[in-house]
Protein backbone atom coordinates (compact mmCIF):
# COMPACT_ATOMS: atom_id res chain seq x y z
CA UNK A 1 0.00 0.00 0.00
CA UNK A 2 2.90 2.35 -0.60
CA UNK A 3 3.94 2.34 2.99
CA UNK A 4 7.66 2.05 2.28
CA UNK A 5 9.36 5.39 2.20
CA UNK A 6 11.00 6.47 -1.01
CA UNK A 7 13.72 8.35 0.85
CA UNK A 8 17.18 7.65 -0.46
CA UNK A 9 19.53 6.29 2.22
CA UNK A 10 21.90 8.88 3.76
CA UNK A 11 25.19 9.33 1.96
CA UNK A 12 27.87 6.75 2.76
CA UNK A 13 30.33 9.37 4.11
CA UNK A 14 27.77 10.49 6.76
CA UNK A 15 27.57 6.91 7.99
CA UNK A 16 24.58 5.52 6.08
CA UNK A 17 21.66 4.14 8.07
CA UNK A 18 22.18 4.18 11.85
CA UNK A 19 22.17 0.41 11.97
CA UNK A 20 25.12 -0.94 10.11
CA UNK A 21 23.55 -4.04 8.75
CA UNK A 22 19.81 -3.42 8.46
CA UNK A 23 17.95 -6.70 8.70
CA UNK A 24 15.59 -7.40 5.79
CA UNK A 25 12.54 -7.37 8.05
CA UNK A 26 12.94 -3.69 8.89
CA UNK A 27 12.17 -0.71 6.72
CA UNK A 28 11.94 2.98 7.36
CA UNK A 29 9.03 5.31 6.75
CA UNK A 30 7.56 8.56 8.00
CA UNK A 31 5.15 8.68 10.91
CA UNK A 32 2.55 10.54 8.87
CA UNK A 33 2.59 7.82 6.22
CA UNK A 34 2.38 5.13 8.84
CA UNK A 35 -0.64 6.80 10.48
CA UNK A 36 -2.41 7.23 7.13
CA UNK A 37 -1.77 3.59 6.31
CA UNK A 38 -3.28 2.53 9.63
CA UNK A 39 -6.29 4.79 9.22
CA UNK A 40 -6.99 3.67 5.66
CA UNK A 41 -6.78 0.03 6.66
CA UNK A 42 -9.11 0.20 9.65
CA UNK A 43 -12.11 2.31 8.73
CA UNK A 44 -15.04 1.78 11.07
CA UNK A 45 -18.23 2.38 9.16
CA UNK A 46 -21.38 3.94 10.57
CA UNK A 47 -24.36 2.95 8.44
CA UNK A 48 -26.93 5.73 8.08
CA UNK A 49 -29.31 3.44 6.24
CA UNK A 50 -32.68 4.84 5.27
CA UNK A 51 -33.69 2.86 2.17
CA UNK A 52 -32.86 -0.02 -0.16
CA UNK A 53 -29.18 1.00 -0.38
CA UNK A 54 -28.91 -0.14 3.24
CA UNK A 55 -29.94 -3.64 2.16
CA UNK A 56 -27.13 -3.59 -0.40
CA UNK A 57 -24.77 -2.39 2.30
CA UNK A 58 -25.71 -5.44 4.37
CA UNK A 59 -24.57 -7.72 1.59
CA UNK A 60 -21.32 -5.77 1.31
CA UNK A 61 -20.47 -6.48 4.94
CA UNK A 62 -21.73 -10.07 4.81
CA UNK A 63 -19.55 -13.05 4.01
CA UNK A 64 -20.02 -13.14 0.23
CA UNK A 65 -18.56 -9.70 -0.53
CA UNK A 66 -16.82 -9.47 2.84
CA UNK A 67 -15.81 -5.91 3.53
CA UNK A 68 -13.42 -7.31 6.15
CA UNK A 69 -10.94 -7.89 3.32
CA UNK A 70 -10.54 -4.10 3.24
CA UNK A 71 -10.35 -3.67 7.00
CA UNK A 72 -13.74 -1.97 7.22
CA UNK A 73 -15.96 -4.64 8.71
CA UNK A 74 -16.40 -3.27 12.22
CA UNK A 75 -19.81 -1.68 11.66
CA UNK A 76 -20.65 0.61 14.55
CA UNK A 77 -24.06 2.01 15.34
CA UNK A 78 -22.65 4.70 17.56
CA UNK A 79 -21.19 7.73 15.80
CA UNK A 80 -18.71 8.10 18.65
CA UNK A 81 -17.01 4.84 17.68
CA UNK A 82 -16.86 5.25 13.93
CA UNK A 83 -14.99 7.35 11.41
CA UNK A 84 -16.67 6.63 8.07
CA UNK A 85 -20.35 7.44 7.71
CA UNK A 86 -22.06 5.64 4.85
CA UNK A 87 -25.30 7.42 4.02
CA UNK A 88 -27.24 4.68 2.27
CA UNK A 89 -30.62 5.84 1.06
CA UNK A 90 -33.01 8.71 0.65
CA UNK A 91 -32.74 11.49 3.22
CA UNK A 92 -35.90 13.55 3.56
CA UNK A 93 -36.00 17.11 4.88
CA UNK A 94 -37.59 15.90 8.12
CA UNK A 95 -34.57 13.67 8.75
CA UNK A 96 -32.00 16.36 7.99
CA UNK A 97 -31.46 17.44 11.61
CA UNK A 98 -30.98 13.79 12.64
CA UNK A 99 -28.31 13.27 9.97
CA UNK A 100 -26.55 16.46 11.04
CA UNK A 101 -26.66 15.54 14.73
CA UNK A 102 -25.22 12.07 14.11
CA UNK A 103 -22.51 13.44 11.85
CA UNK A 104 -21.49 16.03 14.41
CA UNK A 105 -21.11 13.35 17.09
CA UNK A 106 -18.41 11.57 15.08
CA UNK A 107 -14.82 12.15 16.16
CA UNK A 108 -12.23 13.48 13.77
CA UNK A 109 -10.83 12.44 11.40
CA UNK A 110 -14.10 11.51 9.71
CA UNK A 111 -15.19 10.74 6.20
CA UNK A 112 -18.56 10.47 4.48
CA UNK A 113 -19.55 8.17 1.65
CA UNK A 114 -22.75 9.04 -0.16
CA UNK A 115 -24.09 5.70 -1.35
CA UNK A 116 -26.54 5.73 -4.24
CA UNK A 117 -28.20 8.48 -6.24
CA UNK A 118 -30.74 9.43 -3.57
CA UNK A 119 -28.08 10.42 -1.08
CA UNK A 120 -25.92 11.97 -3.82
CA UNK A 121 -28.48 14.09 -5.66
CA UNK A 122 -31.98 13.19 -4.48
CA UNK A 123 -32.21 10.65 -7.29
CA UNK A 124 -35.62 10.41 -8.83
CA UNK A 125 -37.11 12.20 -5.82
CA UNK A 126 -37.05 15.64 -7.36
CA UNK A 127 -39.85 16.51 -5.03
CA UNK A 128 -41.10 18.59 -2.15
CA UNK A 129 -39.75 16.42 0.64
CA UNK A 130 -36.29 15.05 -0.22
CA UNK A 131 -32.85 16.63 0.17
CA UNK A 132 -31.27 17.07 -3.26
CA UNK A 133 -28.03 15.46 -2.12
CA UNK A 134 -26.76 15.17 1.45
CA UNK A 135 -23.92 17.58 0.61
CA UNK A 136 -26.48 20.30 1.29
CA UNK A 137 -25.78 19.46 4.91
CA UNK A 138 -22.65 17.35 5.44
CA UNK A 139 -19.34 17.31 3.54
CA UNK A 140 -19.08 14.25 1.26
CA UNK A 141 -15.79 12.58 0.31
CA UNK A 142 -16.95 9.85 -2.06
CA UNK A 143 -20.08 9.62 -4.17
CA UNK A 144 -21.06 6.12 -5.27
CA UNK A 145 -23.57 6.14 -8.17
CA UNK A 146 -26.25 3.51 -8.67
CA UNK A 147 -29.82 2.76 -7.66
CA UNK A 148 -28.74 0.96 -5.61
CA UNK A 149 -24.99 0.61 -6.32
CA UNK A 150 -23.73 -2.94 -6.68
CA UNK A 151 -21.69 -4.27 -3.75
CA UNK A 152 -18.66 -4.02 -6.03
CA UNK A 153 -19.53 -0.37 -6.57
CA UNK A 154 -19.52 0.41 -2.87
CA UNK A 155 -16.31 -1.56 -2.35
CA UNK A 156 -14.73 0.47 -5.16
CA UNK A 157 -15.84 3.66 -3.41
CA UNK A 158 -14.30 2.50 -0.14
CA UNK A 159 -11.05 1.60 -1.93
CA UNK A 160 -11.01 5.08 -3.48
CA UNK A 161 -11.48 6.58 -0.01
CA UNK A 162 -8.63 4.45 1.31
CA UNK A 163 -6.39 5.68 -1.50
CA UNK A 164 -7.33 9.25 -0.68
CA UNK A 165 -6.47 8.75 2.99
CA UNK A 166 -3.26 6.95 2.04
CA UNK A 167 -2.16 9.91 -0.09
CA UNK A 168 -2.60 12.10 2.98
CA UNK A 169 -5.26 14.31 1.40
CA UNK A 170 -7.52 16.20 3.79
CA UNK A 171 -11.07 14.98 4.16
CA UNK A 172 -13.81 17.14 2.71
CA UNK A 173 -14.65 18.10 6.29
CA UNK A 174 -11.13 19.41 6.84
CA UNK A 175 -11.15 21.25 3.52
CA UNK A 176 -14.34 23.10 4.37
CA UNK A 177 -13.13 23.81 7.88
CA UNK A 178 -9.84 25.25 6.59
CA UNK A 179 -11.64 27.37 4.01
CA UNK A 180 -13.86 28.78 6.73
CA UNK A 181 -10.93 29.45 9.03
CA UNK A 182 -9.07 31.26 6.24
CA UNK A 183 -12.11 33.39 5.49
CA UNK A 184 -12.47 34.14 9.19
CA UNK A 185 -8.82 35.16 9.49
CA UNK A 186 -9.16 37.41 6.45
CA UNK A 187 -12.18 39.08 7.96
CA UNK A 188 -10.28 39.71 11.20
CA UNK A 189 -7.40 41.22 9.24
CA UNK A 190 -9.77 43.54 7.43
CA UNK A 191 -11.35 44.59 10.70
CA UNK A 192 -7.89 45.08 12.25
CA UNK A 193 -6.75 47.32 9.37
CA UNK B 1 -72.46 -8.73 -4.72
CA UNK B 2 -71.94 -5.05 -5.43
CA UNK B 3 -75.60 -4.64 -6.28
CA UNK B 4 -76.59 -5.90 -2.84
CA UNK B 5 -74.48 -3.24 -1.10
CA UNK B 6 -75.74 -0.55 -3.45
CA UNK B 7 -79.36 -1.47 -2.82
CA UNK B 8 -78.89 -1.64 0.91
CA UNK B 9 -77.25 1.81 1.07
CA UNK B 10 -79.69 3.53 -1.27
CA UNK B 11 -82.62 2.09 0.69
CA UNK B 12 -81.20 3.39 3.97
CA UNK B 13 -80.01 6.81 2.69
CA UNK B 14 -82.22 7.81 -0.25
CA UNK B 15 -81.41 11.54 0.17
CA UNK B 16 -77.67 11.24 0.95
CA UNK B 17 -76.50 9.20 -2.02
CA UNK B 18 -75.68 11.22 -5.13
CA UNK B 19 -74.30 8.66 -7.52
CA UNK B 20 -73.56 4.95 -7.62
CA UNK B 21 -70.94 3.58 -9.99
CA UNK B 22 -70.36 -0.12 -10.51
CA UNK B 23 -67.20 -0.67 -12.51
CA UNK B 24 -66.85 -4.43 -13.04
CA UNK B 25 -67.99 -5.15 -9.51
CA UNK B 26 -66.01 -2.31 -7.92
CA UNK B 27 -68.69 -0.29 -6.22
CA UNK B 28 -68.27 3.47 -5.71
CA UNK B 29 -70.89 5.40 -3.80
CA UNK B 30 -70.88 9.22 -3.91
CA UNK B 31 -72.32 10.67 -0.73
CA UNK B 32 -73.00 14.25 0.27
CA UNK B 33 -70.55 15.61 2.80
CA UNK B 34 -73.27 16.26 5.38
CA UNK B 35 -74.22 12.59 5.48
CA UNK B 36 -70.84 10.89 5.01
CA UNK B 37 -70.38 10.21 8.72
CA UNK B 38 -73.83 8.59 9.03
CA UNK B 39 -73.21 6.43 5.96
CA UNK B 40 -69.82 5.28 7.25
CA UNK B 41 -71.21 4.49 10.70
CA UNK B 42 -74.04 2.53 9.11
CA UNK B 43 -71.60 0.62 6.89
CA UNK B 44 -69.71 -0.53 9.95
CA UNK B 45 -72.56 -1.17 12.38
CA UNK B 46 -75.17 -2.66 10.08
CA UNK B 47 -75.51 -6.39 10.79
CA UNK B 48 -75.69 -7.32 7.12
CA UNK B 49 -73.01 -5.06 5.62
CA UNK B 50 -70.44 -5.33 8.45
CA UNK B 51 -67.69 -3.20 6.88
CA UNK B 52 -65.46 -3.69 9.89
CA UNK B 53 -62.18 -2.74 8.21
CA UNK B 54 -61.44 0.75 6.89
CA UNK B 55 -58.50 0.02 4.63
CA UNK B 56 -57.68 3.56 3.55
CA UNK B 57 -58.78 7.15 3.67
CA UNK B 58 -57.42 9.32 0.91
CA UNK B 59 -58.44 12.26 -1.26
CA UNK B 60 -58.42 13.45 -4.86
CA UNK B 61 -57.86 16.95 -6.22
CA UNK B 62 -60.02 17.37 -9.33
CA UNK B 63 -58.81 20.91 -10.05
CA UNK B 64 -57.17 20.22 -13.46
CA UNK B 65 -60.39 18.51 -14.57
CA UNK B 66 -62.43 21.49 -13.41
CA UNK B 67 -64.14 19.35 -10.81
CA UNK B 68 -66.94 20.89 -8.79
CA UNK B 69 -66.51 20.55 -5.85
CA UNK B 70 -62.74 20.54 -6.12
CA UNK B 71 -61.82 17.70 -3.73
CA UNK B 72 -63.20 14.30 -2.92
CA UNK B 73 -62.44 12.34 0.24
CA UNK B 74 -62.30 8.61 -0.46
CA UNK B 75 -62.92 5.77 2.01
CA UNK B 76 -62.05 2.20 1.08
CA UNK B 77 -64.01 -0.25 3.19
CA UNK B 78 -63.67 -4.01 3.44
CA UNK B 79 -65.64 -6.56 5.35
CA UNK B 80 -63.63 -9.36 6.92
CA UNK B 81 -66.89 -11.22 7.53
CA UNK B 82 -68.44 -11.12 4.07
CA UNK B 83 -65.42 -10.32 1.90
CA UNK B 84 -67.24 -7.39 0.27
CA UNK B 85 -65.66 -4.07 -0.60
CA UNK B 86 -67.06 -0.60 -1.15
CA UNK B 87 -65.59 2.80 -1.96
CA UNK B 88 -67.33 5.82 -0.42
CA UNK B 89 -66.60 9.24 -1.92
CA UNK B 90 -67.63 12.65 -0.65
CA UNK B 91 -67.13 15.93 -2.51
CA UNK B 92 -65.40 18.72 -0.57
CA UNK B 93 -65.40 22.35 -1.77
CA UNK B 94 -62.20 24.40 -1.98
CA UNK B 95 -63.45 27.32 0.14
CA UNK B 96 -64.53 25.15 3.10
CA UNK B 97 -62.40 21.97 3.12
CA UNK B 98 -63.84 20.29 6.21
CA UNK B 99 -65.19 16.76 6.67
CA UNK B 100 -66.45 15.12 9.87
CA UNK B 101 -63.94 12.65 11.30
CA UNK B 102 -64.45 8.89 11.15
CA UNK B 103 -62.12 8.17 14.08
CA UNK B 104 -65.14 7.44 16.29
CA UNK B 105 -66.19 4.71 13.83
CA UNK B 106 -62.80 3.15 13.02
CA UNK B 107 -59.92 4.19 15.25
CA UNK B 108 -57.53 3.29 12.42
CA UNK B 109 -58.59 6.31 10.40
CA UNK B 110 -56.67 8.58 12.79
CA UNK B 111 -53.40 8.61 10.82
CA UNK B 112 -55.12 8.32 7.44
CA UNK B 113 -57.04 11.53 8.12
CA UNK B 114 -53.90 13.28 9.27
CA UNK B 115 -52.22 12.25 6.04
CA UNK B 116 -55.12 13.65 4.00
CA UNK B 117 -54.89 16.88 5.99
CA UNK B 118 -51.12 17.05 5.43
CA UNK B 119 -51.28 16.39 1.69
CA UNK B 120 -54.53 18.12 0.70
CA UNK B 121 -55.36 20.55 3.50
CA UNK B 122 -58.74 18.97 4.17
CA UNK B 123 -59.55 19.23 7.87
CA UNK B 124 -61.42 16.52 9.75
CA UNK B 125 -63.76 17.97 12.32
CA UNK B 126 -63.64 16.21 15.68
CA UNK B 127 -60.28 14.51 15.04
CA UNK B 128 -58.32 14.09 18.31
CA UNK B 129 -54.98 15.30 16.87
CA UNK B 130 -55.48 17.18 13.61
CA UNK B 131 -51.94 18.02 12.53
CA UNK B 132 -49.39 17.09 9.90
CA UNK B 133 -48.09 13.52 9.93
CA UNK B 134 -45.58 13.17 7.06
CA UNK B 135 -44.22 16.65 6.37
CA UNK B 136 -42.30 18.54 9.03
CA UNK B 137 -43.76 21.42 11.01
CA UNK B 138 -42.01 24.15 9.01
CA UNK B 139 -43.68 22.94 5.81
CA UNK B 140 -46.02 25.43 4.13
CA UNK B 141 -48.93 24.43 1.92
CA UNK B 142 -50.17 20.97 0.98
CA UNK B 143 -47.98 18.96 -1.37
CA UNK B 144 -50.50 16.83 -3.25
CA UNK B 145 -52.73 19.73 -4.27
CA UNK B 146 -52.44 20.09 -8.01
CA UNK B 147 -51.46 23.76 -7.76
CA UNK B 148 -48.50 22.99 -5.47
CA UNK B 149 -45.14 23.17 -7.35
CA UNK B 150 -43.82 19.59 -7.28
CA UNK B 151 -40.25 20.46 -6.21
CA UNK B 152 -40.93 23.35 -3.82
CA UNK B 153 -39.18 22.50 -0.55
CA UNK B 154 -39.26 24.00 2.92
CA UNK B 155 -36.22 23.83 5.16
CA UNK B 156 -36.74 22.31 8.55
CA UNK B 157 -35.30 24.87 10.95
CA UNK B 158 -36.29 23.47 14.34
CA UNK B 159 -35.86 19.68 14.78
CA UNK B 160 -39.10 17.74 14.79
CA UNK B 161 -40.08 16.15 18.08
CA UNK B 162 -41.00 12.69 16.86
CA UNK B 163 -42.61 11.64 20.14
CA UNK B 164 -45.29 14.26 19.83
CA UNK B 165 -46.50 12.53 16.65
CA UNK B 166 -48.66 10.50 19.00
CA UNK B 167 -51.80 12.27 20.22
CA UNK B 168 -51.92 13.12 23.94
CA UNK B 169 -54.85 10.74 24.40
CA UNK B 170 -53.00 7.88 22.68
CA UNK B 171 -49.91 8.62 24.80
CA UNK B 172 -52.03 8.31 27.93
CA UNK B 173 -53.27 4.92 26.76
CA UNK B 174 -49.73 3.74 26.08
CA UNK B 175 -48.53 4.91 29.50
CA UNK B 176 -51.49 3.30 31.25
CA UNK B 177 -50.45 -0.06 29.78
CA UNK B 178 -52.22 -3.18 28.58
CA UNK B 179 -54.97 -3.41 31.21
CA UNK B 180 -56.32 -0.04 30.16
CA UNK B 181 -56.30 -1.09 26.52
CA UNK B 182 -58.21 -4.27 27.35
CA UNK B 183 -61.03 -2.39 29.07
CA UNK B 184 -61.41 -0.18 26.01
Amino acid sequence: MGLKDDLAPPAAESGGWPVEETPKSVFTTRLEKMVNWARAGSLWPLPFGTACCAIEFMSVVSSHYDLARFGAEVVRFSPRQSDMMIVAGTVVDKQAPILKLIYEQMCEPKWVISMGVCASSGGFYRAYHVMQGIDELVPVDIYVPGCPPTPEGLIYGIIKLQEKIQRGEPSRYQEIRDERRAAEAERHELVGA
Amino acid sequence: MAQFVADRLSAEFPEAIQRILDERGDLTVWVSREHVHDVLAFCKRDDVLRFDFCMDVTAVDYQPLGGEPRFAVVYHLYSLTTGRRVRIKAGVPDDDPVVPTATDVWKATDWFEREVYDMFGIRFEGHPNMKRILCHHDFQGHALRKDYPADLRWRLVRPDDLVNEISPREMERIRAGAEHALSD
